[in-house]
């Protein structure tokens, strides 16, 4: 057991925290949450000139070669940096269902145009029933000579506005399919939705798209167990930009509270504070740990249904307790559209509800438990 | 990272729990919560020690294994899953061996540890007073110098296993003009002493653990003083590091937690989501709890004091107990009133921690005392004076 990060990783962490200071600063974020397309090009080219793009992916596509774990230390620096833009929609949606489903032409042919900072990816899975089940998945894709006709409406899909590609998962008779969809294919539209995070959520429109054959991902009928996989990474990432951003909650209410001057001492000598940033502190840690051995266990490639579910169940309530504790210590001047509490309470509620709530991870460890 | 254990660390887990699971066979004991309170037997005490699993992290030269923190954490994670008797050498192995190895004389050291990993000498903890709870620093037994002894008067409180324990390590003030934390020191006392006399305190369990101990002029020799004379509080401070950051902080009750689950499995009470989702909750909230643990454990092998650490995991770990406690209730219902007999569920073990568990967030520091430590000592928090 080694609870510590490697040289390595803790270089990555190290450079990806001056990165985002500089290239990332809230100016930024406050700017792309009112932006149209909430990307900053700029920045994107300069993520890909980190290697950020490629981090994950095999070296002959492009890539870096790193592991998961790897992933989740940059991952954790994003959510401290509030980081917008469609990074997550294009690796972890995006690049890593392809390097896990792909043929060896669709690889070979897309992960070193995303490796590069050249192409956009999204996962169109979820529609109006918001669920992440089988069952949720109305939207149609009807076999028509050489392609497929895909109809259907699917709603909360990240980045899609901005997507070159979309993984688009449709129900081919009782079973589903994951297909590579061109974004910009007829048929398709797009809406932004005005979510809570302003994090250019869409809703997507098929009518009528067609798409060929060959862009089936993996085997017809075989794209839930690879939903499964997907909701897992996905659910194990969002926990290490979770942590990223309760860390930062916590340091920044700690740090309020040693400035802030009340009754002749500083907020942070009551022990009425202290004890908020206490269990604050064991709620960081708690998702730290729980966190962090659920992406080990993926990246080693060990079953990890039950403590990746684990994973997002705790963090999912835990950032929520620790932006909420938060706004507590910080008081009036937390509540105000100018302090930068309100970014991580807001994100904190999305990242909750995205790949699975709480509850639904809980219903995932009840079965996992054997009893 | 890397939440691997070893092979040989898992090979360990397996020898202890096969050990345990043949003395249960053998009817040796029951699986019982809070066994490393009560559950004092010095016989099992020795078979653990035949075993050569106390002082397993000290110094070979007395004995010992000089193994890793980690396992001696595996070690204390499974006696505790299993519920295991190991009260009777639990504060020698956890604390005063450990603190004599830092600040004892070689003298006392070879007095002590090998009795100690031999299960041939057991230990209770002279520490809170009437007068002096959270407020440890306060406390008021003195200890007076005279000719060659010093002389004990005063009086402590909760001091578990004291009518059965052979030695008591005791911290007194050996200066009261100091500052409060400036005049405290430690000795290791004969419990057969003149001078010392032992009263039961019931809890509310209706069990007997917890004693007054009074001191009335003690005489105990100047070779009694572990580590330096008024310097008691530092010593302590350490010790009281090891004493919050264990398993036990987490898995008092577990019994509870292994008879609960097959109670819900043998009534098919998953079906109701209701209890499946209370017993996820439980699932996810214990791992958390044995990741900060261990992260406690990994701080210690690498050398370091896990002086917020420590107090983190246990109001963590406490909280959890109690709560396991309180679900078990909640899961049994009515049935979860009867103590003991035939109609009682889970063997009356839910209910008898439902009834021990406000003392898993008092006892070894409170949470409160805690969190305040995680505040100013984690976080850098100012002090409140």
């Amino acid at each position: 057991m080694d609870l510590s990060l490697s040289e390595g990783q803790e270089m990555l962490k190290k450079m990806a925290r001056d990165f985002l200071v500089n290239e990332c600063p809230k100016t930024l974020v406050r700017e792309m949450e009112e932006d149209e397309s909430g990307h900053s090009a700029e920045l994107w080219r300069k993520m890909a000139g980190q290697g950020w793009l490629g981090l994950v992916f095999p070296e002959k596509y492009g890539g870096m070669g790193m592991d998961f774990l790897d992933l989740a230390v940059l991952l954790e620096e994003m959510g401290r940096a509030c980081l917008p833009g469609p990074y997550f929609s294009t690796v972890v949606l995006g690049g890593l269902t392809l390097l896990e489903a792909g043929s060896e032409e669709q690889k070979a042919e897309l992960i070193p145009q995303i490796a590069a900072g050249d192409k956009i990816m999204t996962l169109a899975l979820t529609e109006p029933s918001a669920s992440y089940t089988p069952e949720g998945i109305e939207t149609e894709a009807r076999a028509d000579g050489d392609d497929y006709v895909i109809s259907g409406t699917k709603l909360f899909v990240p980045d899609a506005h901005i997507a070159d590609y979309m993984i688009c998962a449709a129900r081919t008779g009782d079973r589903i399919t994951l297909f590579l969809v061109d974004a910009k294919a007829p048929g398709i539209s797009t809406t932004v939705l005005k979510t809570i995070a302003s994090d250019k959520l869409c809703e997507v429109v098929f009518d009528k798209v067609r798409v060929p054959k060959a862009n089936v991902l993996g085997e017809v009928g075989g794209g839930w167990a690879l939903v499964e996989n997907i909701i897992q990474r996905a659910a194990a990432a969002k926990c290490a930009e979770m942590v990223g951003g309760a860390q930062q909650v916590l340091e920044m209410t700690v740090d309020y509270s040693k400035q802030r001057v009340q009754f002749g001492r500083p907020i942070g000598s009551f022990q009425a504070i202290q004890h908020h940033c206490a269990n604050m502190a064991i709620d960081v840690d708690g998702c730290r740990f729980i966190t962090y051995q659920a992406a080990w266990m993926l990246s080693t490639g060990l079953p990890c249904t039950k403590e990746v579910a684990m994973a997002k169940a705790w963090t999912s309530d835990a950032y929520r307790r620790v932006t909420a504790l938060g706004h507590q210590v910080h008081g009036g001047m937390g509540f105000i559209k100018d302090h930068d509490m309100q970014l991580y309470y807001r994100r904190a509620k999305a990242a909750e509800v995205t790949f699975g709530d709480a509850e639904f991870h809980r219903e995932t460890v009840a079965r996992e438990m054997g009893i | 990272m890397d939440f691997k254990m070893t092979g040989e660390q898992e090979t360990f887990r397996r020898e202890i729990q096969d050990f345990l699971l043949n003395e249960i066979k053998a009817g040796t004991f029951q699986p019982t919560p809070d066994a490393w309170l009560e559950g004092f037997s010095p016989e099992f005490s020795r078979k653990i020690a035949g075993q050569g699993w106390i002082g397993l992290t000290w110094p070979r030269k007395y004995g010992g294994q000089e193994r890793g923190y980690l396992d001696r954490l595996i070690y204390t994670e499974e006696v505790l899953r299993y519920g295991a008797p190991v009260c009777a050498h639990w504060p020698g192995d956890r604390q005063v061996g450990p603190s004599l190895i830092h600040y004892g004389t070689e003298e006392q050291r070879e007095q002590f540890l090998p009795k100690i990993i031999r299960g041939e000498m057991f230990f209770c903890l002279g520490m809170s007073e009437p007068e002096s709870g959270s407020d440890l620093a306060s406390l008021k037994t003195r200890a007076e110098e005279k000719d060659d002894c010093f002389i004990i008067n005063g009086q402590k409180v909760w001091t578990g296993s004291a009518h059965r324990a052979d030695f008591v390590y005791l911290v007194v003030r050996t200066d009261p003009d100091l500052p409060k934390h400036k005049g405290i020191s430690e000795f290791i006392v004969d419990m057969k002493t003149p001078g010392i006399e032992v009263r039961p305190l019931v809890d509310l369990v209706g069990m007997h653990h917890l004693n007054e101990v009074y001191f009335d002029n003690v005489r105990v020799p100047k070779s009694a003083l572990i580590g330096e004379k008024n310097n008691g509080w530092y010593q302590i401070a350490a010790q009281l590091d090891y004493e919050r950051s264990g398993m036990e902080r987490l898995m008092s009750n577990y019994p509870v937690f292994t008879a609960l689950k097959d109670f819900v499995r043998d009534g098919d009470l998953m079906q109701n989501p209701l209890v499946s989702h209370k017993m996820a909750e439980l699932e996810i909230e214990f791992e958390v709890g044995r990741l900060l643990i261990y992260r406690v454990a990994w701080v210690l092998s690498q050398g370091q004091v896990p002086n917020f650490e420590s107090a983190l995991a246990k109001t963590y770990g406490t909280d959890f107990e109690q709560k396991l406690a309180n679900t078990a209730m909640e899961v049994l219902g009515l049935s979860g009133q009867v103590l003991e007999g035939p109609r009682a569920a889970l063997l009356g073990m839910a209910t008898r921690s439902y009834l021990f568990s406000p003392g898993y967030s008092i006892q070894g520091g409170t949470s409160e005392i805690l969190k305040t430590i995680i505040a100013t000592r984690g976080l850098g928090l100012p002090t409140g004076k």
